[in-house]
């Protein structure tokens, strides 16, 4: 039997069609967003203003900044929203620092960023309760995130100087942005990896374990072994040979 | 004397006590044991308490320990959590876990028990490794007590492997990834070590017997072999009687301090009851091991700051020292050299400390008991020896925070890395040189003071015109100390009967001239009268001032 040449062709067309639409269907990355235009033009002027010596005139990315064509809005309002953006300084990694704009200044550069190309968008409030189901969100914190922030979010060291933060302080709103944009060193953790649900369980273990002080007493910053034997040395023995000096001394 | 005052104390009235003790003492004739050991004399320093400190938190630790052996369960059966702990409920656990989780949340006094026990753990081993230091740099181990040092090491090794069983009991993902370390470091033993890891997992890794079997371990076989090794230690040190450091008076041959009874007796007791009292102070205050927070232990996820307890610390720092790349490959065979090389420099390093009594003995050939302990300055080799043991343990130690290190001192983890690869191979020997140094310097200046007195900065015009600065006399208390230690002297390799130099005899007299060719003598007695025929009315003049002083402080 003799194939026609166009059949291959047409199967990898439908093919694409297929699995590129599907991918598209099952992440849901794509979501609308309506900024007005009045917002977006005053995001277009922050942004010319503030952040197109790196990212170029339109967003298109240039020597020293990454296109941002795409990125979305959740990713405006976290780089901005924590500081981070406009960056300073160059290192191994942007640091957390005094946020620079009002929320509203933020707002309307998100909505511009967003109107270049569909993105991940800002998360609903429905999500940043923190009403969901903290032993499953500790379960999936613990499977996808610990190995780099720490079982409790107390941070870690990646390498080259790189690091994971400590989560300690985060709003729930920046928490879901970082976990569905992947800034810096994160890898993108979309929908179709953790549904908007699992985010929210997440969030609210984090929220948890914020909320709640330690029932054991201080926590000694949270960070595991390295710390307890430092303070046995330091304090536990350090207050024992005091006592033994003491002992020792009062004989003479 | 507060001694005397005390033994006539108890001398008096028969009463009740005195009753019981006669009631005993003739069935058992206790009265005749109470006499040797009573009267056993123990010398008073601050620094010879630490073993104590050790032994206290053991016994801290079999208390607090027993009551955690009522609520833990070690099976890794599974189960769903159903305790007080909110951010669990319901998950899938071991039961092992479970029961832990219980102790901490459900029992009441659980949880301070539990820290108790762990911040004992961990001060029975720094306690027992201080002590350790002590009687390296005191030359405490030299003969008759060489074995008892390595009774010594031993307990300290048995106070890891508790230590270590203990940590992997609670079954969270700490412990878990802990003991999957070890599994990895049995399985890269070649030819051996996938058997051994399976026969003590039960299977693959984790199965479902290693908890139990941890349990055992650690419950009953390393703590029976910590109480039968303390027996002997202790035993050992009334058989050799205590050391002392030296003073007027105190030799070789005696033991100059106060009686066991009643001095020591309430002395320790109530030592004992201050070291409680500070294992459970900081026990109510700090966190220790939040066993709630790793969560139940899943083979696949790992937390950033992962650590083991301090005292595993420095193998974990090895392991990660270790340059990769230096895997050899052998047919289809894989030598993990990650894995071999720090397993073979650590067993080198602690074979090393437990034959260091023999090995100095080989090196000085000294044949006599050695009661009176060596200031550290006056063995110069044998204290830069142990700075650089204890250096190259203290890289190895700081290795296993090195994620740690570059997180909170914004450093870069790889220059972290490197740079203690390099601290490793370099930073022994600096010690070494720098201590060494020191301690010659030390006892030049020693010397110096021996022999012309303290300098006191009082620059005074005598009436001829010339000026000179007042040099305060030693007293004679503290120029013992200063005099009173012994000068070893490199031996040359001389041909023995045949007249021939043989390899060991070459090595021990190299050796021997690493050791002592460079040495400071102590002032002999025809050098002190000599000093101190022209400086005779300067030393009568400041003597009584120098009393003054120590009165006043």
């Amino acid at each position: 039997m003799r194939r026609r040449p166009w059949a291959a062709g047409l199967v990898v067309f439908l093919g694409l069609v297929l699995s590129g639409g599907g991918y598209a269907a099952a992440t849901n990355v794509v979501q609308a967003e309506t900024g007005s235009p009045a917002q977006v033009e005053e995001g277009r002027k922050l942004f010319l203003a503030n952040c197109a010596s790196c990212h170029g005139t339109n967003g298109e990315g240039a020597i020293g900044g990454p296109s941002l064509i795409g990125v979305g809005a959740a990713s405006v309002d976290f780089q901005v929203g924590t500081g981070r953006m406009p960056g300073q300084g160059s290192g191994p990694q942007l640091r957390a620092k005094p946020v620079q704009f009002t929320q509203e200044q933020i707002s309307a550069m998100a909505a511009y960023v967003a109107s270049l190309a569909p993105g991940p968008a800002i998360p609903d409030e429905e999500y940043l309760r923190g009403d969901g189901d903290a032993t499953h969100g500790g379960e999936l914190f613990r499977i996808n995130c610990a190995m780099c922030h720490n079982a409790v979010g107390a941070g870690g060291a990646l390498t080259e100087g790189k690091f994971a933060p400590a989560l300690g302080g985060v709003t729930p709103k920046h928490t879901y942005e970082a976990m569905v944009t992947g800034p810096q060193n994160m890898p993108v953790f979309n929908d179709a990896n953790l549904t908007p649900e699992d985010k929210k369980d997440i969030i609210t273990y984090l929220k948890y374990i914020e909320d709640n002080d330690s029932v054991a007493g201080f926590e000694l910053g949270s960070i595991g072994p390295v710390a307890e034997g430092l303070f046995t040395w330091i304090f536990g023995l350090g207050f024992i040979i005091a006592i033994t000096v003491w002992l020792g001394a009062k004989s003479n | 004397m507060t001694s005397t005052t005390e033994t006539s104390a108890t001398d008096a009235k028969p009463g009740f006590a005195g009753g019981a003790a006669n009631y005993l003492d003739e069935r058992l004739s206790v009265s005749a044991v109470l006499k040797g050991f009573g009267r056993k004399v123990f010398p008073d320093h601050w620094s010879f308490m630490l073993g104590e400190v050790a032994l206290y938190s053991f016994v801290i630790l079999v208390l607090s320990g027993t009551f955690l052996t009522f609520f833990y369960q070690p099976s890794m059966a599974e189960v769903h959590y159903d305790g007080s702990y909110a951010p669990l409920k319901g998950a899938q656990m071991s039961i092992a876990y479970a029961s832990s989780l219980d102790i901490s949340f459900d029992i009441r006094g659980g949880l301070i028990m539990r820290q108790v026990h762990h911040w004992a753990a961990l001060l029975f081993v720094a306690a027992a490794g201080l002590h350790m230091l002590r009687v390296f740099f005191t030359g405490a181990f030299r003969k008759p007590r060489e074995l008892n040092w390595v009774v010594g090491f031993l307990l300290f090794l048995m106070g890891m492997g508790a230590g270590f069983t203990g940590y992997s009991l609670p079954d969270d993902l700490l412990s878990g990834n802990g003991l999957r370390i070890i599994d990895g470091m049995i399985k890269g033993i070649p030819v051996i070590g996938t058997a051994f890891s399976s026969g003590f997992f039960g299977g693959e890794f984790p199965g479902t017997e290693v908890v139990a079997r941890l349990y055992s371990l650690h419950i009953m076989i390393l703590p029976a072999l910590i109480i039968v090794l303390i027996g002997v230690h202790l035993m050992m040190v009334i058989i050799h009687k205590h050391t002392h450091y030296s003073g007027p008076g105190r030799t070789d041959d005696n033991v100059v301090g106060y009686p066991l009874m009643p001095v020591y007796v309430a002395k320790a007791g109530g030592f004992f009851f201050l070291v409680f009292g500070v294992v459970a102070a900081i026990a109510a205050t700090f966190t220790i091991n939040p066993i709630w927070n790793y969560g139940p232990y899943d083979p696949s996820p790992v937390s950033a700051g992962t650590q083991p307890d301090w005292y595993i610390g420095w193998l974990d720092g090895a392991l990660r020292l270790a340059p990769s790349g230096w895997d050899i490959s052998i047919f289809d065979y894989v030598i993990p050299m990650g894995v071999m090389v720090p397993l073979i420099v650590s067993l080198l390093f602690l074979a090393l400390v437990a034959a260091y009594p023999f090995i100095e003995n080989w090196v000085t050939k000294d044949k006599r008991e050695h009661h009176v302990l060596d200031r550290p300055r006056n063995a110069p080799t044998r204290t830069a020896i142990g700075a650089a043991g204890v250096t190259f343990y203290a890289v190895l130690w700081a290795g296993a925070s090195t994620d740690l290190i570059a997180t909170n001192f914004q450093m870069s983890l790889n220059q972290v890395l490197v740079a203690m690869q390099i601290m490793l191979l370099i930073g022994p020997g600096i010690a070494y040189f720098v201590t060494k140094r020191a301690c010659i310097a030390l006892q030049n200046k020693d010397r110096e003071v021996v022999l012309h007195g303290r300098e006191t900065g009082r620059v005074v015009r005598l009436p001829h015109g010339e000026y000179i600065e007042v040099h305060e006399t030693v007293d004679k208390y503290e120029l013992w100390k200063l005099i009173d230690y012994k000068d070893y002297q490199p031996v040359l390799a001389r041909p023995d009967a045949n007249g021939k130099i043989g390899l060991g005899n070459r090595l021990r007299s190299a050796v021997s001239k690493i050791y002592f060719e460079d040495r400071i003598a102590p002032v002999s007695k025809a050098e002190y009268e000599l000093a101190h025929a022209d400086h005779a009315p300067e030393a009568v003049t400041e003597k009584p001032k120098r009393k003054q002083k120590s009165i006043n402080a």
